[in-house]
């Protein structure tokens, strides 16, 4: 369970990061870092204690394997969601280089101030 | 002088062929071996963008233009329905329709190298697009930066 | 190996709070990357080599990007007026999200013991069926295809609005020729103020 926990501390961090932070670059950075605590918290559901990635060998049994290896399901998830979450960045930067455009700034309450 | 310092651009220039093949293999062995076709795509698209980042864009889009990297990308969409639309072939959509050998060989998967391959184009031209629209285009957007990269 | 694992998140979440709070941008982006490199070392332990090695080399390109695109246009670091009220909310929400989260978490399977349902047909019948010996590849482009497909679809379409967004020469221009040329009046052409709408509605009476 405590690891469990851990995990989900790095999540509010990146959502405090994303709330409280008035620079776009670090609201960039704490959606980053909470994608990356869910991408892990996927992953830790599905781990097997002393599992084996999920990779059959010539040298290996069926049985032996199906019961060492662990949860494949979840990577498969998570392998497109990393992928995913790259081209979502890529769109974050060039709204906020666009604002930038605009303002001149990064910075959220003056690009709010300047609006009304 | 475009680009970086000499030693970024021989470095470069000897590191290009080992970065391009590893991504190769890394996605045509994806079904095989830990991988697959997004961690080659993307490992191809990190060359070209070393490529340009050490060399100037004049190089990077000599080697593959935007309109070839759109091109690219639509072309491996397309490639990967158009596999799934042939599984009608056997049936269902997805089927996996090509002849199987055995096991551990590269042919021994059918239509999953295939769609491997359409993958790591799609993310490889797309990853680069975008690249290129974020740094090369996006810093003059309305002259912005526009002595710095024009010449 | 649990001791590993814990080193590695409590070494993530130090990086994240350095990454939270470095004045400089700079230096912010570059502890997010060095998180991204935590957990891919983390990824390779708990048994995921393939999540492993995309993390690594997305970690490189989103630096990339941050650094490229970002940093290097604009690097000064925001030192006045700290929203006060926000960072109150916001920490009080996170303590009852905490509390929440640690009562969901008793309703998970232990950790160590997944629930493998479905991923043991999937490991039984994958190699025989599709024959790719890699598992995690059988399943992405054979058993759920659909789902690389719908990631295609999100890919292209986030890299479409990028470029839409970033698209230097604007559209209007070439809209308002066309206006002009079939006789529809533009922008210029309304009347914007009081004095003229009441000209323009005199003139529509007279007639």
């Amino acid at each position: 369970m405590l690891i469990y926990f851990l995990n989900s501390i790095i999540f509010v961090l990146g959502l405090y990061c994303l709330i409280a932070k008035k620079h776009l670059v670090k609201k960039i950075i704490g959606m980053v870092i909470m994608e990356y605590a869910i991408n892990l918290f996927i992953i830790l559901i599905g781990y097997k204690d002393s599992g084996i990635p999920p990779i059959f060998l010539p040298n290996m049994e069926l049985a032996t394997f199906t019961q060492q290896s662990v949860d494949p399901l979840p990577q498969v998830l998570v392998l497109t969601s990393i992928v995913i979450g790259m081209s979502i960045l890529a769109l974050m930067v060039a709204i906020s280089l666009r604002l930038y455009e605009k303002y001149k700034t990064f910075d959220m309450s003056e690009i709010r101030r300047l609006h009304g | 002088m475009e680009g970086m310092t000499f030693i970024v651009k021989t470095i470069t220039r000897l590191l290009i062929a080992v970065i391009f093949s590893f991504g190769i293999y890394i996605t045509v062995y994806g079904h095989l071996t830990p991988g697959g076709g997004f961690a080659g795509g993307i490992m191809l698209a990190c060359g070209l963008i070393l490529l340009t980042l050490a060399f100037g864009k004049k190089t990077a889009l000599g080697k593959l233009s935007d309109f070839w990297a759109s091109l690219l990308d639509n072309l491996g969409a397309f490639t990967f329905w158009s596999i799934a639309m042939l599984g009608y072939v056997g049936g269902y959509f997805f089927f996996n329709f090509l002849e199987k050998s055995d096991p551990f060989q590269i042919f021994s998967s059918g239509t999953v190298l295939v769609n491997n391959l359409a993958i790591a184009i799609k993310v490889f031209a797309s990853i680069f697009a975008v690249f290129l629209a974020l740094t090369i285009f996006g810093r003059f957007v309305s002259g912005l930066i526009s002595t710095e990269d024009e010449e | 190996m649990l001791f590993l694992f814990y080193t590695l998140i409590v070494f993530c979440i130090i990086g994240s709070i350095i990454a939270i709070e470095a004045r400089n941008i700079l230096a912010s982006v570059i502890s997010a990357g060095v998180v991204g490199m935590g957990l891919s070392i983390l990824f390779l332990f708990l048994g995921a080599p393939d999540i492993a090695i995309t993390q690594v080399v997305v970690e490189i390109i989103v630096l990339i990007i941050l650094i490229r695109s970002t940093v290097s246009l604009d690097n000064t670091a925001i030192t006045k007026h700290r929203d006060t009220f926000a960072i109150l909310s916001s920490l009080i929400f996170f303590g009852l999200f905490l509390v929440f989260a640690f009562m969901a978490f008793q309703g998970l399977p232990k950790f160590g013991e997944p629930l493998m349902s479905v991923s043991s047909q999937y490991l039984q019948n994958s190699v025989s069926e599709t024959g790719a010996s890699n598992i995690v590849m059988g399943i992405l482009l054979d058993y759920r295809a659909y789902d690389t497909l719908g990631e295609a679809t999100v890919i292209f379409t986030a890299i479409l609005s990028a470029f839409v967004v970033l698209r230097a020469k604007g559209k209007k221009k070439r809209e308002e020729r066309d206006k002009i040329r079939v006789g529809i009046p533009g922008k210029d052409d309304l009347p914007e103020t009081v004095a003229e709408i009441d000209e323009e509605s005199e003139s529509v009476s007279n007639i």
